[in-house]
């Protein structure tokens, strides 16, 4: 009985210990500064950060994962012909008021119309301020979107240009992000239109209250927030360039979490008693593409062979220091519809030298190997990883040269593809895996040059299915597609996938709640701070 | 003296013009498509082009010169196309932490580079003038952002006396009034911030101050030296000057000219380790500013910001050849 009342009496002090505290100032540690406060003008992942503190979208990631949620739009229908988006809306949420806004505000179907209409509808005098709508573009949501409209208060409806299931993935994104028309309307009535950049308006998890260029943007909390408020009451963002000071300060604990540490730092850090290492895989991966338009790797069995024998095993250990995992496909595995059944190609030299025999290339042969001039998330050191596949292809007899360029002159040159084999990766924007079948893989990416599709791979079959999962909305169905397409994808082997990045986030012991999500936001909503 | 100014004023244009057409080249005939460049692997067709366009690239090389060049004389000097916002009020905004910085930074090595000098010129072949020099030549040779680290994790990490970096601790707020925290904690009476500010400045000047501070204090020993030889200084000597009398008024002040000098280039130069430095200590500076841009092909704010710095370069040595006149009237402004 005593021992009874002992466990509970721990239980209850245990769920009391980890039950989230109010309160408290939370400083985040980052590399860079944001360039700017409107999401829909940049596409750098600092000006992001702040940007997902400030506002909402009409949909979201959930926090953690690459699943979309409602957030603003509290549900959405699509038509039957696919074409029609009918988004009901929250109602009763407010913009946060602020010094430069003092109005109260209600978020309503007029701020959709204007946020996501200036992007391309040159009749809005905000589509002519700030430069190029970036991400936009990039985004291909110009081929997509025919029209906003607001059909009553709380209703707006988006109509498509064509059928495509990954737009509302876009529209969780940072440039899809909800901006206030009537702090809009005030801007222009001043002729401050520009602040808009400077100073946000928005109806995020916490509110904007200064920014000091290079050295700090501060939050407070938004007490009113429509999803509940945050545990902390301040949130502060400073710049610390260098790496190693910022990892400095986390030491002295002036900071309380500190985004990328150096890779051979981070054992270091874990083993301060203060301080934990948060890890997830990034939503990325790297890859060397073997070009099809070259007659030698239009044969199967040359480009299987080059699967077998790289040793990705040894190039991840030694190359990403740890924070790396070998992947097999070619879209990471904390993305949804990954197929966790591929195997991948072993490191298996002697197999390779059977099928390059099969192939007619008994003694191998001479081919060319791009190398990367530049670190990227998802290849920390294109040279070298270009050597260490060298050198495992040398044992099976096949000889190949290492090239590299500028980086864009080497985007340019592979894009037009004159490679025989590039390095190269890709970074996930939207969470969704059309995002990087589509996008890298399909007959379409290799259409037209420049072309996406480095592997200049034309599989009608891939590319059906991927046509296919674009245009249906049912995501068990979509889940089903994309995962025989990638089956599909490893007994071609356009690609050898090499690597997915880990991320890794060190932090005080005393932050509790912190989830990395693989869209690769920083959110602090959920996030609390031990007394 | 009022003409003088002026020709030296003049001079200046053709100055300014061929920075502008060397960084202009530089910028532009650098290797590789820059809206790929900012696009990365993301680059599609249709985002190249907007932002092709945007940054005026899809114009001829001269037109795009022309433009730069027309639009700096009237004072515009374009916008950042990374944030969009016009690169004068972006530079405004940082320029006078850089200034605080390079001043307090050579402050410290004035005032200790003309000790260390003096005392090691007077002191010839002392045990201080040993060290002095031989710590001047370390400090010469130390690369700062080498030198920076190691005082954060001295001074900051292991120590904790000093913060580690940025210009003011995240708990205080003060106005932008001159943009110089030491005087703007002053002016709100905020003696709290003020002696924050001078913590966060410490190390950061040190860093940056070492090399200036290491070339005055030589510069200053062998211009003494070469002095302390001429017969006037036998003269005063002879005359019953005290020896105080003798090193300060008549040493000294001839043994002034060619550090003056050195000390007006320095300032040239401790803008350019300002990058360095703000790098490392996190300063919200145009160093790390300017760096940035450099990353991102950021034109606007490479072009502009290099024509303004070299501005301001020549203006310091403008000033610097007047203040020869002050020092030696012997010098004639003609």
């Amino acid at each position: 009985m005593k021992k009874l009342l002992l466990a509970t009496l721990l239980l209850i002090t245990s769920v009391a210990f980890a039950a989230p505290q109010y309160g408290g100032t939370l400083v985040f540690g980052r590399s860079g500064d944001s360039t700017s406060m409107d999401p829909s003008h940049v596409t750098d992942g600092e000006s992001y950060y702040a940007a997902t503190q400030i506002y909402d979208n009409l949909v979201q990631f959930k926090y953690g994962t690459t699943e979309v949620e409602p957030a603003l739009a509290k549900s959405w229908s699509v038509s039957d012909d696919g074409l029609e988006y009918t988004f009901k809306l929250r109602k009763g949420v407010m913009f946060s008021k602020t010094k430069y806004f003092k109005i109260d505000s209600e978020f309503t179907s007029k701020d959709v119309v204007f946020s996501l209409g200036r992007q391309f509808d040159a009749s809005q005098p905000y589509n002519k301020i700030g430069g190029a709508f970036k991400y936009w573009s990039a985004m291909d949501m110009t081929n997509i979107v025919k029209s906003v409209t607001a059909i009553d208060k709380y209703t707006v409806k988006i109509t498509l240009k064509k059928r495509e299931a990954p737009f509302i993935a876009n529209l969780a994104m940072e440039f899809s992000m909800i901006l206030s028309s009537d702090y809009a309307d005030q801007l222009a009535k001043k002729g401050k239109q520009g602040d808009l950049s400077k100073k946000p308006v928005g109806t995020g998890p916490f509110v904007f209250k200064k920014w000091r260029k290079d050295d700090k943007i501060v939050f407070t909390a938004n007490k009113n927030y429509w999803n509940g408020r945050p545990y902390i009451d301040r949130l502060i963002f400073k710049v610390i360039t260098n790496n190693a000071v910022r990892a400095a300060e986390l030491k002295a604990g002036s900071i309380h979490i500190m985004d990328f540490p150096n890779p051979a730092e981070v054992a270091d850090l874990g083993s301060n008693a203060k301080i934990k290492l948060v890890k997830q895989e990034g939503l990325n991966v790297g890859y060397l593409a073997f070009n099809q338009e070259k007659k030698l790797f239009q044969d199967k069995r040359v480009r299987q062979a080059i699967c077998y024998a790289i040793n990705t095993k040894g190039i991840v250990k030694a190359v990403y220091e740890g924070l790396g995992k070998v992947a097999t496909s070619p879209i990471p595995p904390t993305m949804w519809s990954y197929n966790k059944n591929l195997k991948g190609y072993e490191y298996n030299p002697e197999k390779a030298k059977k099928l390059l025999a099969e192939a007619g290339y008994p003694n191998g042969f001479k081919t060319n190997i791009w190398a990367m001039p530049v670190a990227r998330p998802y290849n920390p050191n294109g040279r070298k990883v270009a050597e260490a596949m060298q050198a495992d292809l040398a044992k099976v007899g096949i000889k190949a040269k290492i090239i590299s360029y500028d980086w864009g002159t080497y985007l340019k040159k592979s894009s037009m593809g004159e490679h025989d084999m590039v390095l190269l990766g890709w970074t996930g924007d939207n969470g969704d895996p059309d995002n990087f079948l589509n996008v890298l893989l399909s007959a379409h990416a290799a259409k037209e040059k420049p072309a996406q599709n480095r592997a200049f791979w034309k599989n009608a079959e891939f590319t059906k299915l991927i046509d296919e999962a674009k245009v249906i909305t049912d995501g068990a169905k979509r889940t089903k597609l994309y995962e025989r397409a990638q089956v599909i994808f490893e007994e071609e082997a356009p690609w050898k996938p090499i690597a997915n990045s880990i991320v890794v986030e060190p932090m005080l012991k005393k932050v509790h709640g912190f989830k990395l999500d693989p869209v690769g936001k920083r959110r602090f909503k959920e996030v609390w701070l031990e007394k | 003296m009022i003409s003088y100014i002026i020709k030296r004023l003049l001079w200046a244009i053709p100055t300014l013009l061929g920075v502008s057409v060397l960084v202009f080249s530089m910028v532009h005939l650098a290797p590789g498509d820059p809206a790929l460049v900012m696009l990365g692997e993301h680059a599609n067709k249709e985002a190249v082009d907007a932002l092709r366009e945007q940054m005026g690239l899809n114009k001829p090389l001269l037109e795009q010169y022309y433009f730069f060049i027309t639009s700096a004389v009237q004072g515009d000097f374009g916008t950042s196309i990374i944030s969009g916002e016009p690169v004068i009020s972006e530079f405004a905004d940082r320029f006078p932490a850089t200034v605080e910085l390079s001043l307090v930074a050579l402050t410290f090595a004035t005032i200790a580079g003309l000790f260390a000098g003096i005392v090691s010129a007077v002191k010839r072949y002392s045990w201080f003038d040993y060290i002095s020099m031989s710590t001047a030549l370390a400090g010469v040779s130390m690369p700062v952002f080498w030198l920076g680290l190691m005082l954060i994790y001295f001074f900051s990490v292991n120590l904790g006396w000093l913060p580690v970096s940025g210009r003011l601790g995240y708990e205080f707020d003060i106005d932008h009034v001159t943009g110089f925290y030491l005087i703007d904690s002053l002016l709100m009476k905020d003696y709290a911030a003020f002696w924050d500010t001078c913590k966060h400045l410490l190390l950061p000047a040190f860093a940056l101050g070492t090399i200036p501070m290491a070339i005055i204090a030589r510069m200053t020993r062998a211009s003494m030296i070469e002095v302390m030889k001429e017969d006037y200084v036998r003269t005063a000597k002879a005359k019953g000057c005290t020896k105080a009398q003798v090193i300060l008024i008549h040493a000294l002040k001839n043994a002034l000219m060619p550090v003056i000098t050195v000390i007006g280039l320095m300032l040239g130069t401790l803008f350019a380790g300002a990058i360095l430095t703000e790098t490392t200590f996190s300063w919200p500076g145009i160093g790390k500013w300017l760096v940035n841009a450099v990353n991102q092909r950021d034109f606007p704010i490479i072009q502009s910001t290099t024509l303004i710095i070299a501005t301001v370069f020549v203006v310091i040595n403008i000033i610097v050849d007047l203040l020869y006149a002050v020092v030696n009237p012997k010098v004639r402004l003609s």
